[in-house]
């Protein structure tokens, strides 16, 4: 960096361009002005970085393939059914669960914001929030699952869910071949997020694994 | 609004995994972290804190997002927008001034207030199962399950959450998931003027024409005077 970069540099940091700095500015204000509690802040934080997250959608994955009545539930009253698990918040105020099967597959877009099930996946990886995704998603479904790793046979229904309302999708995905003497924790631990969103297939364990 | 937020079915932004204007392979990140750099977890907090003011609702809150200029919805990150827009409606709605966002100090002589989210109550409100239903509201039913309907040709300048690319087009009413909170005017604070709320599904090829596969289906969730009949 030469000397004439430096003073550039400097000439900005007037009002601060970065991120970083303007979000520390303006928490320190909002604390100041008693609009916000940063200790609240924090837990805030702590729960999305550690409590919610595609573990919890995972445990209602595992639940519905272990148990058929409950499986019934999350289909007809997805909410309810996940509440029962203890999951619930803000952006999951009204919860659809779609199925896969052998014959249909779900993908979940939102192609306006970035609406995503957040107390069942936590909040969402930067590629579902970006331009490419939610540009693609609805008009190259099959375009955008084969960037995932994921080339469906055109005898399988593809069906997108744009997330226009309040209502929030979470993909219930198959079973994978392989699992039937597994536990609910062991199969809940194969379930990942993008299998959630419908982006992949829940990979059968490896040969020996189970 | 048809704003650069409509972005679905539009060409040009790259692939998933290649984003040109962000210049980063975004796919194959493994163990992504949920914000990638602190600010980003501060960001999000505060927007959640001063959610519980009730100054401003989701609506209101998405509709901050889209009137940032074009080009800067395309280049900021989703937090840098989520930072912006948390400004916007802070002065918007008296909360702050402009002057105390560039100085970062209050008003000499403003007064302090008390927040509405302590610590105390934060991690149940992260858990608290809100709704926007509104089933008592006195909205009529037009549609019914089955039923053919079309999507209404409306460009209207404020929000809307019926996207373009799902405007004129005829689909099937799959779905009734009751009386919700209407984005439209919520978004204005014109009141929530609840309607009906279905899930219609649209067949790719009537909304994409034959490129799009005959077995493939869009599914959107579409406010009562969002559709005619078909």
């Amino acid at each position: 960096m030469n000397a004439r970069d430096h003073d550039h540099d400097h000439d900005h940091q007037v009002v601060p361009s970065d991120p970083a700095l303007r979000t520390k500015a303006l928490e320190s204000l909002l604390v100041e002005k008693g609009l916000v509690d940063p200790a609240a802040l924090d837990l805030l934080v702590d729960a999305f970085e550690n409590k919610i997250g595609p573990r919890n959608g995972a445990r209602v994955v595992a639940r519905a393939w272990m148990d058929p009545v409950y499986k019934k539930r999350l289909l007809s009253d997805g909410g309810a059914a996940i509440a029962e698990l203890g999951f619930a918040g803000a952006q999951g105020e009204h919860l659809v669960v779609v199925e896969n099967t052998p014959k249909v597959h779900n993908l979940v877009v939102c192609t306006l914001c970035s609406c995503y099930p957040w107390p069942v996946l936590g909040l969402p990886p930067v590629w579902y929030k970006s331009a490419p995704y939610r540009s693609r998603a609805v008009i190259d479904p099959r375009g955008v699952l084969r960037e995932f790793g994921l080339d469906l046979p055109e005898d399988v229904e593809v069906q997108v869910w744009d997330s226009t309302a309040e209502i929030r999708y979470l993909v219930l995905p198959e079973r994978p071949a392989g699992t039937e003497k597994m536990t609910e924790d062991e199969v809940a631990a194969l379930v990942t997020r993008d299998a959630m969103i419908g982006v992949a297939r829940v990979a059968a364990p490896q040969a020996g694994a189970a | 609004m048809n704003g650069i937020h409509d972005m679905g079915g539009m060409h040009g932004m790259g692939s998933i995994r290649h984003d040109p204007i962000h210049h980063n392979p975004i796919r194959h990140e493994e163990n992504e972290p949920v914000f990638h750099e602190a600010w980003e977890g501060r960001v999000y907090a505060i927007t959640r804190a001063l959610g519980a003011w009730n100054k401003w609702n989701i609506d209101a809150s998405r509709h901050a997002i889209e009137l940032l200029p074009p080009a800067d919805y395309l280049r900021m990150s989703y937090y840098e927008k989520w930072l912006a827009r948390n400004v916007e409606l802070l002065i918007q709605r008296g909360m702050v001034t402009r002057v105390e966002v560039e100085t970062g100090q209050p008003a000499p002589g403003s007064q302090k207030a008390t927040p509405p989210l302590t610590a105390a109550d934060a991690t149940a409100t992260a858990a608290r199962r809100g709704s926007f239903m509104r089933p008592e509201a006195p909205a009529q039913a037009r549609f019914k399950v089955g039923q053919r309907v079309r999507a209404r040709n409306i460009n209207p300048e404020g929000h809307t959450r019926l996207p373009r690319y799902a405007r004129g087009k005829a689909g099937t009413v799959m779905r009734h998931h009751g009386i919700f909170v209407f984005p439209d005017t919520n978004a204005h604070f014109l009141g929530e003027q609840p309607q009906h709320l279905y899930s219609v599904r649209f067949a790719a090829q009537d909304l994409w024409g034959d490129h799009a596969s005959a077995r493939d289906s869009i599914h959107l969730d579409m406010w009562d005077s969002y559709l005619e009949h078909a």
